[in-house]
C-alpha cells in the first residue's frame, strides 16, 4: 500500500540577513495510514519546520529549496497559493502548540467550526453545525450543544486543545500534523488528549505526525520514530527498537537525559555542550562536537545508512551490538 | 470545621514529624500554612452590591493549612498540576510572599518574632531558583552584576576581592569566567538557568527552593541541570525544596514527596514508597499517566474531569468530582491527612474504611 505521505529529500532553508539558515537539511520520511509518527528533537532542530513545510506554510524569508512531498501519490512542492488552500484543513489539518493559534478569541466555537467546514464543502449550515457538534463529541467534550455557543476564553486550556483538534478533524482528513500539543497542558490532561488522538487514529485511519520533545509522550503513541538533530533525521525505525536499542550516539544520549526510574539517585548521563546555532553549524556531522565517539571520519558529513532491516541512521559509528562485542 | 480539621491535621503532622526523627528539628517547619488572594470588588461592583446584587469578594485559596517539615540535607519534591498552590507555598518559604496565616519556623525559631538581623540571615539562607530563565534576569544587568551585587551588599566579599569569588561562583555553576561582562541575552536558556543558580549560591545559602527550574528546558540540557543541582547538594550540603509537575524529575531527585490537589497536601511520603504504591486516589491517577520511555504503545486512558477553579473548588475532598473510589461521605467532609504508615501521610476517606 502507498503510504498516506511520502518526503523526500526535504530542504527548508531560511535567507537571513546573517546567512543562509538551513532549517530542515535533506530529511526523508514516510508514513503509512493509520500510523503514528513521532517526530522527536530539542528546540532548534527542525522539527517544526519540517511540519510547516509539509503544509506549505512556510513564509518568506523561509523556502522549501529542494525535495518531495508526495501526499496520496500527488506531489505537493510547487502547488499554487490555492491548490494548497483546498488541501490544508481538508486532507492535511495541524493542531499547534497553542491552541489559540489557531481559535479566533472575538468568534463563537460555532461560528469557527461552521465556517471551517464550508470552506471545502457546499453543505447547509444545519449539516455543517451537526459536524461541528459531532467532531467535538469525538474528542470528549461534554454537552457539545452549550459548548458550540461558548467563545474560547471559556474554555480551560485542555478543552481549548480538544476543540482545536476538533476543528482539525471536521473533514476526517487523510492526514494530522500535531506540533507539540499536549506540551503546555498538565499530566492529567495530557493522558485525556492522547487518549483521544490515539482513539481517533485507530478508528479513522488518520495518519499522524507528533512533533514533540518529549521523547516519553513519543513512546506510548508512536509506531515510528524520528529524530532529528540540527536540521536533520538522524536515525529513524520502529519505536521499540530506536528506544531499546538506539543507533545515534546523540538519540543514546537523549534517552539517557531522561530520568527514569533505574537511575534514580544516580547522575543522568548528560549530552555535553548545547546545540549549535543552525547559521554556525560545525562542518561534517553536527552532532561531532558532542558526541563522545566523534573522530576525524565526522569531518565529512555522514549520510543516511540502514545498518539493520527497517533502521536508518545518520552515523559512522553507531552503536551496534556486534561492533561492541 | 475547618479549624477542628485543621487542628487534627496539624496534631497528626507533628506526631508524624516526631515519630521519624525526634532529635533533629527540621530546617523549615511550616504549621496551618494558608494563602489567600482576595480581588477586591471595584466600584461598580460595590454600587451594585449596595443595590442588592448578589456580588461578593473574589478569594481564592491558593494554600490551604499545610503543613511541611524540611530537615537538613533532604530534597522534598513538592507535586502538583497547575493551580494547586505549589508555587505559592514555595515563595513563602523563600520569604517572598507573607502567608495569610500559619507560622513559618526556620531552625525551630518562627521566622515572624525573630529580631531583625536574625530575621535577614535567616531569608538569605533561603534562596529561590525561579522556573523563567528569561523573566528571572535582569536583561540590562551584566552577568557580574546579577550574580554579584548580593554579596556584596550582604557584605559577605570585599569589593576588592570581588573577582575572585565572582570567578568561582561561576565556575561553580559551570559558567565561563570569561563571560561575566556579558548580558543574559547573549546566553542560551541552560546558560540563563546556570546564571540563576549562581545568583542563589552566591549568598552562601543553606536552603534551596527550585520553583520548575528545569521545566522550560530542552532534555538534554535539563539532564546536564539536575546532575548540577546533585553536585552542588553534596558540595555544599544543601536542602532543596523542589517544586515541579513534572513526577520523574521528581522522581530522579527527591528524598521524599508532597503531592499537593487545590491548596491541599493530599499525600507525603518517601519517594520510593510514592512512586511504588501510591496511596490517594490522585496520586495514582498521576502516576499512571506519566508518560515514560519504559511504556510502549499503551492505552492512555485520562483521569476524567478537569481541575476545578480553586475560586470555587468543590465541597468536601476536593478531588471527589474526579474520583473514581468516590463515596458520600467525599461529597461532604475534607478527609485529614492521616498517617497509614510509618513516615506517609494520606487525606483519604478511604483509608477510614480498611
Amino acid at each position: 500500500m502507498a503510504p498516506t505521505l511520502e518526503v523526500r529529500g526535504l530542504r527548508t532553508h531560511f535567507f537571513t540577513k546573517a546567512g543562509v539558515l538551513k532549517a530542515v537539511d535533506d530529511v526523508s520520511f514516510s508514513i503509512e495510514k493509520g500510523k503514528v509518527l513521532g517526530l522527536v528533537g530539542e528546540s532548534g532542530s527542525g522539527k517544526s519546520v519540517t511540519g510547516f513545510s509539509v503544509l506549505g506554510l512556510v513564509d518568506p524569508p523561509g523556502r522549501v529549496v529542494d525535495g518531495e512531498i508526495i501526499f496520496q501519490g500527488r506531489n505537493l512542492t510547487g502547488l499554487s497559493e490555492e491548490e494548497w488552500r483546498k488541501i490544508r484543513g481538508r486532507d492535511i489539518a495541524m493542531v499547534f502548540q497553542d491552541p489559540m493559534m489557531t481559535l479566533n478569541p472575538v468568534l463563537r466555537i460555532d461560528t469557527q467550526m461552521i465556517e471551517t467546514v464550508l470552506a471545502h464543502e457546499k453543505v447547509s449550515e444545519q449539516a455543517a453545525r451537526a459536524r461541528a457538534r459531532e467532531a467535538l463529541t469525538q474528542v470528549g467534550i461534554p454537552s457539545p450543544d452549550e459548548r458550540l455557543k461558548a467563545y474560547p476564553h471559556q474554555f480551560s486550556g485542555g478543552m481549548r486543545q480538544r476543540v482545536a483538534i476538533a476543528i482539525a478533524l471536521l473533514h476526517r482528513p487523510a492526514l494530522i500534523i500535531a506540533d507539540e500539543p499536549t506540551t503546555a497542558l498538565d499530566v492529567t490532561i495530557q493522558g485525556q488528549i492522547l487518549y483521544e488522538v490515539q482513539k481517533l487514529c485507530r478508528d479513522t485511519g488518520t495518519s499522524l505526525i507528533w512533533i514533540t520533545h518529549d521523547l516519553s509522550v513519543v513512546a506510548g503513541l508512536a509506531d515510528e520514530i524520528c529524530v532529528m538533530y540540527a536540521g536533520r533525521i538522524v536515525e529513524r525505525g520502529p519505536v521499540d527498537a530506536v528506544l531499546d536499542e538506539p543507533l545515534h550516539p546523540y538519540t543514546r544520549g537523549l534517552i539517557g537525559s531522561v530520568p527514569s526510574r533505574n537511575v534514580r539517585g544516580h547522575k543522568l548521563m548528560q549530552i555535553p555542550g548545547m546545540t549549535p546555532s543552525l547559521l554556525n553549524l560545525p562542518p561534517g556531522c553536527a552532532f561531532r562536537t558532542r558526541c563522545p565517539r566523534a573522530d576525524d571520519d565526522c569531518l565529512v558529513e555522514p549520510a543516511i545508512t540502514e545498518p539493520k532491516p527497517g533502521r536508518e541512521v545518520r552515523c559512522y559509528h553507531p552503536h551496534l551490538l556486534d561492533t561492541v562485542a | 470545621m475547618a479549624d477542628t480539621q485543621g487542628i487534627r491535621q496539624q496534631a497528626s503532622v507533628a506526631a508524624l514529624a516526631d515519630a521519624a526523627d525526634g532529635s533533629r528539628t527540621p530546617m523549615i517547619r511550616l504549621r496551618g500554612i494558608s494563602k489567600q488572594f482576595r480581588k477586591t470588588l471595584d466600584f461598580a461592583g460595590r454600587l451594585a452590591q449596595r443595590l442588592g446584587a448578589n456580588v461578593r469578594d473574589e478569594i481564592v485559596h491558593a494554600v490551604d493549612n499545610v503543613d511541611l517539615d524540611v530537615f537538613q540535607g533532604e530534597v522534598v519534591g513538592l507535586v502538583g498540576e497547575s493551580g494547586c498552590g505549589k508555587s505559592t507555598l514555595g515563595r513563602m518559604v523563600a520569604g517572598i510572599m507573607p502567608p495569610s496565616s500559619g507560622t513559618i519556623e526556620w531552625k525551630g525559631r518562627n521566622i515572624a518574632t525573630l529580631p531583625a538581623a536574625e530575621a535577614k540571615a535567616a531569608k538569605l539562607a533561603v534562596q529561590m531558583i525561579f522556573q523563567d530563565p528569561y523573566a528571572s534576569l535582569n536583561p540590562r544587568m551584566r552577568v557580574k552584576d546579577i550574580i554579584g551585587e548580593a554579596p556584596v551588599v550582604h557584605g559577605m566579599v570585599p569589593s576588592a576581592k570581588l573577582d575572585t569569588y565572582l570567578d568561582a561562583q561561576m565556575r561553580r555553576a559551570g559558567l565561563d569566567p570569561a563571560f561575566k561582562r556579558r548580558y543574559p541575552h547573549q546566553f542560551s536558556g541552560g546558560q540563563r538557568q546556570r546564571i540563576g543558580i549562581a545568583r542563589a549560591l552566591a549568598v552562601q545559602p543553606e536552603f534551596i527552593v527550585c520553583d520548575e527550574a528545569v521545566a522550560a528546558l530542552d532534555v538534554s540540557i535539563q539532564a546536564q541541570i539536575l546532575n548540577l543541582f546533585m553536585d552542588l547538594r553534596s558540595e555544599l550540603n544543601l536542602t532543596y525544596l523542589f517544586i515541579s509537575h513534572d513526577l520523574g524529575v521528581v522522581e530522579h531527585l527527591s528524598d521524599r514527596v508532597v503531592i499537593m490537589y487545590l491548596g491541599r497536601v493530599v499525600e507525603a511520603a518517601p519517594a520510593e514508597d510514592v512512586f511504588a504504591s501510591a496511596n490517594h486516589p490522585y496520586t495514582q491517577a498521576l502516576l499512571s499517566e506519566v508518560p515514560r520511555i519504559s511504556g510502549r504503545k499503551r492505552a492512555f486512558s485520562g483521569v476524567k474531569g478537569e481541575i476545578p477553579s480553586p475560586l470555587n473548588p468543590p465541597p468536601g475532598c476536593h478531588f471527589h468530582p474526579r474520583c473514581p473510589h468516590a463515596m458520600p461521605i467525599c461529597r461532604e467532609v475534607a478527609p485529614a491527612l492521616k498517617e497509614i504508615a510509618p513516615g506517609r501521610i494520606s487525606a483519604c476517606h478511604l483509608n477510614d474504611q480498611a
